[in-house]
Order: structure tokens, then sequence, then C-alpha cells
């Protein structure tokens, strides 16, 4: 959709910095000319308010670290300096407290959104790519970001998570002294994950950009999955689609201020308020809710895989789970190559609906199971969804590309939309 | 690349080889000092030796130090607990190997003589980190009457050898020595 541009400089000086540094020129054509598909609906606006929650966090973290001390001895009493003595500070760090919740709110509903409306097919398969980088990016912030209040869990949670690596056969350990700059979490830890914090949400903004850029390249898909062929299936991006992401920020920053201002500690473990004590494991160490279902995942591989009838283990529990954990989030990079159907869009693929369903049911359920005790009843039913999980994945996505008969797939986005408002055909 | 279309190598090629790979060393010997800073710094890796008094922990009790930021577990064992290690046999344990860095065996069986000093069977000294992903496990908890964490669900038996549950090795026995009956000297 990268066609020539529609922008006429009005103004002397419009012309004069046009044939200098066309700033203008891309803006007009990326956010008020750019065509967009004429149906998309209000699960197209999460892309919008990303982008949004992007911003809050970088405002608020700006001005958050302008009064945290990195420091395992203040760390703690300046989180609290933040919420009694800094002007606002309450507001501003339960702003970027829960921000960081409803990012993943977001993301997991602009996620889904791909899954189902396939988002991911040829030629989006960069697109998707760089989505699926961002994801990880803003996981990695986000864990670093929890440690830096060094209440207990940030601790705990940190020390956890470190340890993933020392799973890995033979340099596991020589990995995980790098990264925390000794044998435990401790000060030195804390340092550089401040200074990670600080840096990744920037790197996010870089691949952000990319993303866009990309999404420009080949243009939005759209509820239909048929791509555009006329002008007559597009609207201007300004005002119509600049308008519908208005509103839904507007709904969005309604609940987010709810959370905010009623139930700011809702999202948080009330552990976290204990100040962090290296002797002291809390008796259960849960992650933010955003991490629950790939915590279920890392927790369901309680057994070594090895030989059948020998003593001989291949991959022993631990390591098991760390890549479970991580295959789990890996395999998104491949989903591209891995449905094999043509037809993009759920609407018009009745198996792939309802094994998608499926598929979000089997992820809230592994979110809850995350929550719970690693133990009895939860450590089957984890192993259970962890294997649909993947089962729908690697098996699942190719045969049901293979086997499954579409509806009937609309000629045009117009005529879609034309018979569903129950219009005869023009 | 080449420099020139001559079929033999040229001076010119060689040279620009030559630059390239400085170029490329030079990168590569810059870049280290950014890595390695993340490592370890000498403050952290100064060994620090602890020397502990444990002439109050009578038995059936535990004593927790900490030792280069890690929890070390001093427990006076009991007649009883010292049996039931005893009676396990090698062919039930998850991890067979002793996991003591006093053995210059690194591979010795994880009996419970291996685990301890010799003529000082009732003390059990160990690292107090789960070998699964580093949390602390309680005392005198779990299936196994030893130790017992709540993160990920590992039983450890009363000579701290992992029995059931995600942990793949038995706890760490940390280098120790005992200066006198009551005092223990660990690193």
């Amino acid at each position: 959709m990268s066609g020539h541009s529609a922008y006429v400089p009005k103004s002397g000086f419009g012309k004069w910095m046009d044939a200098r540094l066309p700033l203008a020129r891309l803006v007009y054509d990326s956010f008020v000319a750019y065509p967009v598909p004429r149906n998309l609906n209000n699960w197209y606006t999460f892309g919008a308010i990303l982008s949004l929650m992007l911003v809050v966090q970088l405002l608020t973290g700006i001005v958050l670290a302008m009064n945290y001390v990195p420091n395992t001895t203040m760390a703690f009493d300046s989180v609290e300096h933040i919420m009694r003595n800094v002007n606002y500070g309450w507001l501003l760090r339960y702003m970027h407290f829960n921000g960081a919740s409803f990012f993943f709110i977001a993301v997991y509903i602009h996620i889904f959104r791909g899954f189902y409306y396939g988002s991911y097919k040829n030629p989006r398969e960069v697109l998707w790519i760089l989505g699926v980088i961002i994801f990880i990016l803003m996981m990695a912030t986000a864990f670093m970001g929890y440690v830096l209040p060094w209440g207990q869990m940030s601790f705990w949670g940190a020390t956890v998570i470190t340890n993933f690596f020392t799973a890995i056969p033979i340099v596991g350990d020589s990995i995980q002294q790098l990264l925390l700059g000794g044998a435990v979490v401790a000060n030195p830890t804390l340092n550089r994950f401040f200074s990670l914090h600080y840096l990744l949400p920037f790197m996010i903004v870089g691949v952000v950009i990319l993303h866009v850029w990309a999404l420009h390249v080949t243009g939005q898909t759209n509820p239909t999955g048929v791509e555009v062929k006329s002008e007559q299936d597009t609207v201007p991006f300004t005002p119509y689609a600049t308008m519908k992401d208005l509103l839904a920020m507007t709904v969005f920053l309604l609940v987010f201020a709810y959370f905010i201002f009623y139930m700011p500690n809702f999202l948080g473990a009330p552990e976290n308020y204990v100040r962090a004590d290296s002797l002291k494991t809390p008796s259960e160490i849960v992650p933010e809710w955003y991490f629950l279902p790939f915590y279920a995942i890392l927790r369901a591989i309680t057994f070594d895989i090895g030989i059948p009838f020998t003593d001989i283990v291949l991959i022993n529990s631990k390591l098991g789970g760390v890549m479970a954990m991580f295959g789990s989030l890996l395999i998104f990079f491949v989903v591209p190559w891995l449905d094999t159907s043509k037809v993009r869009s759920a609407t018009y693929r009745p198996l792939f609906k309802q094994f998608f369903w499926i598929f979000v049911l089997v992820c809230i359920g592994l979110g809850y199971l995350g929550a719970k005790p690693a133990e009895g009843i939860y450590t089957t039913l984890a192993q259970i969804l962890t294997f649909w999980y993947f089962f729908h994945f690697i098996v699942i996505l190719p045969v049901l590309g293979l086997i499954e008969k579409p509806k009937p797939i609309p000629a045009s986005i117009t005529e879609a939309v034309l018979a569903k408002n129950g219009v005869a055909k023009s | 690349m080449s420099a020139t279309d001559t079929t033999e190598p040229t001076r010119r090629d060689i040279l620009y080889i030559a630059t390239g790979a400085v170029g490329a060393v030079g990168v590569a010997s810059f870049a280290w000092p950014f890595i390695d800073q993340m490592n370890p710094d000498a403050s952290t890796r100064a060994l620090a030796k602890v020397e502990v008094d444990i002439s109050s922990v009578e038995t059936g009790r535990s004593l927790v130090v900490k030792w280069q930021g890690k929890p070390i577990f001093i427990r006076n064992r009991t007649e009883k607990e010292i049996e039931e290690a005893n009676a396990v046999s090698l062919e039930d344990l998850k991890d067979k190997i002793a996991r003591n860095e006093n053995l210059k065996d690194s591979s010795a069986a994880a009996t419970d003589a291996n685990r301890v000093v010799s003529g000082k069977e009732n003390w059990l000294i160990q690292v107090g980190i789960c070998t699964h992903l580093g949390c602390i496990p309680l005392g005198e908890q779990g299936d196994f009457d030893g130790w017992f964490c709540p993160c990920h669900g590992s039983h450890y038996d009363t000579a701290g050898r992992i029995r059931k549950g995600p942990a793949p090795e038995n706890l760490l026995v940390p280098p120790y020595e005992f200066l006198s009956d009551t005092l223990v000297k660990i690193g």
C-alpha cells in the first residue's frame, strides 16, 4: 500500500522543508491519507492502545527514576518515599505499576486477535515476528522492573527466574553469574536491572517503529481476511481510524483509571510490600499475573526425559521445564509456517474457530494453575494443558489447513460489508 | 573481495584482508571489557570464610548462617534422622552423587556417610539453596522429614538428598572443617 504520496505542501515553509526533510510528508502518508480497510472492528484498536501504553510507561518511568535509588539498602525505602513524600508520587507509581498490567492486557488481546484473524499469514510474517520480539522485550522489561522495589517477591522472583539459566548444561552456572554479578541476587543485580529496565523500553520503541513500518508496507488485515482490492474497500486513516482509536483509548483509559484510583494493589502481590530477605523464601512464589501461563508450563515438567528402560537421562526435569517455558514463547516465531491454511480469518474457518476458543481457554486455565500450588491435581491438570498448548501449534494448526473445508469467502471487503448490512449487492 | 581483476591475489588484496582482520580483533577485544564488567567484581569474589560457633545448637535444632551471600544450614541431627538417612537404599535416590565439596572423588555415592564428616555424623552442613530454582527450603518438613522447598515442591530427606519433586540434585555440601568440637570454619 506504499503507493505514491498524496501530500501537497501548502505553505512556503512547508515546500522548503519538504525539499530538505520530508517529515510532514511521512506523517501525512502514514497517519492521515493512509488507507485502512473499511471493516476494521474494535479488536483492531489495540495496536493504538499499545502505543499509548508504551508512552504512559515511558513518561511515568522517567519521572519515577528521578526519585528511585537502585541500591539494596535504599531501594525499598525509596519506593515508600515516592509513595508518601514525593508530590503525586503515589499516582505516578500506581500508574506505572498498573500500567504494566494494562500493557499486557492490551498485548494479549492484540496477539489473540492476530491468531483469530490469521494476521501472521503471507505476506505479514515479518510483521508478526517483529511483534513477537516486542512481546519478549516487554516480558524482560516487566520482569526487571518488578525486581526494583526490592520486596520479597522482587527478590525471590529474580532468584527463581535467573536460576532458569543454571539448567543449561556446562555453561549454565557461568551465565547465571554473568547475569547476577555474583552467586546470588544482590546489589550488583539490582543495579544492572535498573540500567536495563531503563534501556529496554527504548529498544521496544525501535522495534515498534519497524513493526509499524512493516504494517504500512503490507497494509492491515481485516475481519474478512480478504486483501484490499480497490479504493472502495478502504477509508482514509484520518478521521476514520484516528477517531475509532481515540474512542477505544478513552474507554481503555477509563478502566485503567478505575484500577489506579480504586483498586491500585488488586493486581499485585501483598508480599512485595515486605522488604527483601535473602534468608527467607515466601511460602509461595507467584509471579505477576501476566506470567502465570508460562509459569504453569515451567512447573508442569516434573519428570526426567530419558531413554526408556535405562537410567540414562537426556533432559532432566529442570532443563525440561525451562525448555518448555521458552519453547511456549519461541513457537510463536514459526506460527506463520505451522498454519497451513490459505484462508486467513477464523470467520470462514469453522473448525479453526472452535480450536481457537479451546486454545484461549487452555491459556486461561494455565494462568489459573500458575497461581495454584504445584502439587496433586494441579500438576496433573497443568501437564494436560501444557500438552494441549503445544499440540495446538504443532499438530492442530498444520493438520486443520489440510482437512478443513472453509466457508465461501467473499470476493471483496465491500461485498462482505454490504452483505452483512443487508444491502443488495451494488 | 578482490581489488583488481587479476587472476592471482595481489598485494592490495592481502592488505585489505589484513586491515579487516586487525579491525575485527580490535572490536572483539574492546567488546570483552563491556561483557566482563557484568561478572562478579573483586569485592564479591573475595572468598569469605566464616567461622561459626555451634555450641548452642542442641540435638534436633538448626542454625542458618550466611556465607558468600548464601544461607548455610547447620543441623544437629537426631539419632532417628541419621537412622532414616542410612536406611535409604541408593537405588531410591534421584541423584546418586554425594555433592560434597570436601570429598576428593566428585562422583562419590550419595550415602549418608559421604554427606557428613566421619565421627561427627550428627552435623549436617549444607548450602540451603534448592537445586531447582534457588529458593530456600524449609526445615523438618516434606514427605521425607528433611527439607521441603515451597516454590515448586521439592522434597529432601534427612541427609539433604533430593527424593521427590523437580530439583535435579542433592543439596550442596560446602567446603568446611571442624576447628574444634564447637567451632566450624566454612569456606
